[in-house]
């Protein structure tokens, strides 16, 4: 228990004397994180919108395929971009293995489908509501997609949040092609279950303290929008 | 409309910016009506909510479709307005870009989650194919009913003005109260100056001030010439508006009336009964 209790303590002294290891991790996670969230995003949420409001053979299967990989187990898409990104694999020449675009790649996979799927769904209840009016008004496909978008922004932006807070807090996939190396590749996950290895709890819990912390924030500040936007809004 | 993802209207393609705006002035003038509605019919697996109605609608005309629940109301409205696939007959307009001259106020507005004036602007902005018109630049000058890019600002302020509502101008939609969103809706389907208007039912939860309201606005749209095409199952409202009823009865048109004699002499036994306010079912 004094070990636990001694952990925290050292924890939170790391953090309040603004550790620069510790900083170092805390950066590198939030660009590669930040990264893939508004690269999916920006792929994603069209996507989900073009899914919505289009209806072809298949359709229904594609939804399924989507929302299964909402489920995608993130070692194994590191392993999927391993191969590709090994020396031996097609993508190999471009040596992007274990280098931090190589996390944002994974993680960029990772989230897409959380984002587009919700996206999709978001999207498909907006549409039901506005379909005859947009109908009505002689809205292309594009025009309805872009509208309905940016009228449901703010519930959008949970679908984005649930991206952020998958890629965020995922080890796996950016364990096996980041590499964990340390002041290049290292980030919160992976620093946390190295230092639990090797025994260095105070830093695990340091960074774990943070990672929550920043979860939380980020999410109240969504919400606190979110809120505020639906007042205001309608 | 019904098949507007997967069947793209034609798109007119001229030579030139100054053929383009020679398109939209002819498309100023060349009336869509009269309408010819021929044995048209509409089925949902077996049961058939519209069933061989034909009727001719002319030019300026208040229209009062009329009939109980489930009469077949708003499926007809929607045939008409192109947001339903027909199951057989005709639908004919007497010029090709129908589309593009009609508009439809439900009876439950609809409002995108921003203020009055932007929900206006968003109708007055959407491009509509053919329709478009660039100045020699490249650059849109015009937007798709030929307004003025820099006019759609104040067209839409001119629109709420129209139905009172320039105070609420930069007031969220959604936060308008019912009346008021209905009253939105009708601006913005003015603004877009259509030579038919649809409404569907649309006073059916409002109060009787609102109701009034509405009642007046659909009479000043009347007057500027837009012929108007309207259900309702109120009979009050339907003496107060109808210059001709079209009653139906399980799909069917059972009677097609100027309203005096529609009232006075009704020639079908359904009618008469609807009317007295008797229950048809």
């Amino acid at each position: 228990m004094s070990e636990f209790t001694q952990g925290f303590s050292t924890a939170f002294a790391l953090i309040a004397t603004a550790n620069s290891e510790l900083l170092a991790i805390i950066t590198l996670s939030l660009k590669v994180s930040s990264t893939a969230v508004l690269i999916a995003s920006a792929l994603a949420l069209p996507f989900g919108a073009w899914l919505a409001l289009s209806f072809f053979p298949g359709r229904q299967i594609v939804i399924a395929i989507l929302n299964g990989m909402m489920g995608l187990p993130p070692v194994v898409v590191g392993l999927l971009i391993y191969l590709l990104l090994s020396r031996a694999g097609p993508m190999g020449a471009l040596g992007l293995l274990f280098t931090p675009t190589a996390m944002v790649v994974a993680q960029t996979l990772l989230i897409f489908p959380i984002i587009a799927a919700l996206a999709r769904q978001v999207i498909e209840d907006a549409w039901s509501e506005y379909r005859e009016q947009l109908m009505s008004l002689n809205a292309s496909r594009l025009q309805s997609m872009v509208a309905l978008l940016w009228d449901m922004r703010f519930t959008l932006l949970t679908a984005v949040l649930a991206g952020f807070g998958r890629a965020i807090a995922e080890v796996g996939a950016v364990m096996i092609v980041g590499g964990n190396i340390d002041g290049v590749t290292r980030v919160m996950t992976t620093a946390i279950s190295l230092e639990t290895s090797k025994g260095d709890l105070a830093m695990a819990l340091a960074l774990g303290v943070v990672l929550i912390t920043i979860v939380v924030i980020i999410n109240a500040i969504a919400q606190i929008v979110k809120t505020t936007a639906m007042r205001r809004h309608g | 409309m019904a098949d507007l993802y997967t069947n793209a209207p034609p798109v007119l393609a001229p030579a030139s910016a100054e053929a383009k705006n020679v398109l939209i002035q002819a498309n100023t003038v060349e009336s869509i009506l009269p309408l010819n509605v021929k044995s048209l019919r509409y089925a949902v697996g077996a049961a058939e909510l519209i069933r061989g109605v034909s009727f001719v609608v002319q030019r300026g005309s208040r229209n009062i479709v009329l009939g109980a629940n489930g009469a077949g109301k708003s499926v007809l409205l929607r045939l008409l307005h192109g947001l339903l696939p027909p199951s057989g007959g005709q639908i004919e307009w007497a010029h090709s870009n129908a589309q593009f001259k009609q508009a439809m106020v439900f009876q439950r507005p609809i409002m995108l989650r921003r203020t009055a004036r932007e929900n206006i602007e968003f109708s007055l902005r959407l491009t509509q194919r053919g329709h478009r018109s660039r100045d020699s630049r490249g650059h849109r000058s015009r937007d798709s009913r030929g307004h003025r890019i820099s006019d759609v600002a104040s067209a839409a302020e001119a629109a709420l003005d129209r139905v009172g509502l320039a105070h609420l101008a930069d007031r969220p939609a959604r936060l308008c109260s019912g009346g008021e969103q209905q009253r939105i809706a009708l601006a913005r389907a003015w603004a877009l100056s259509p030579e038919v208007l649809f409404l569907d039912e649309p006073t059916a939860s409002l109060d009787p001030t609102a109701t009034k309201a509405i009642e007046e606005i659909i009479h000043a749209i009347n007057k500027t010439g837009t012929t108007i095409i309207m259900t309702t199952h109120d009979i009050g409202q339907v003496k107060r508006i109808a210059s001709r009823v079209l009653f139906l009865h399980r799909g069917q048109l059972i009677e097609d009336a100027a309203a005096t004699p529609f009232f006075e002499t009704p020639q079908s036994p359904e009618a008469a009964a609807f009317i007295k306010g008797e229950l048809l079912w």
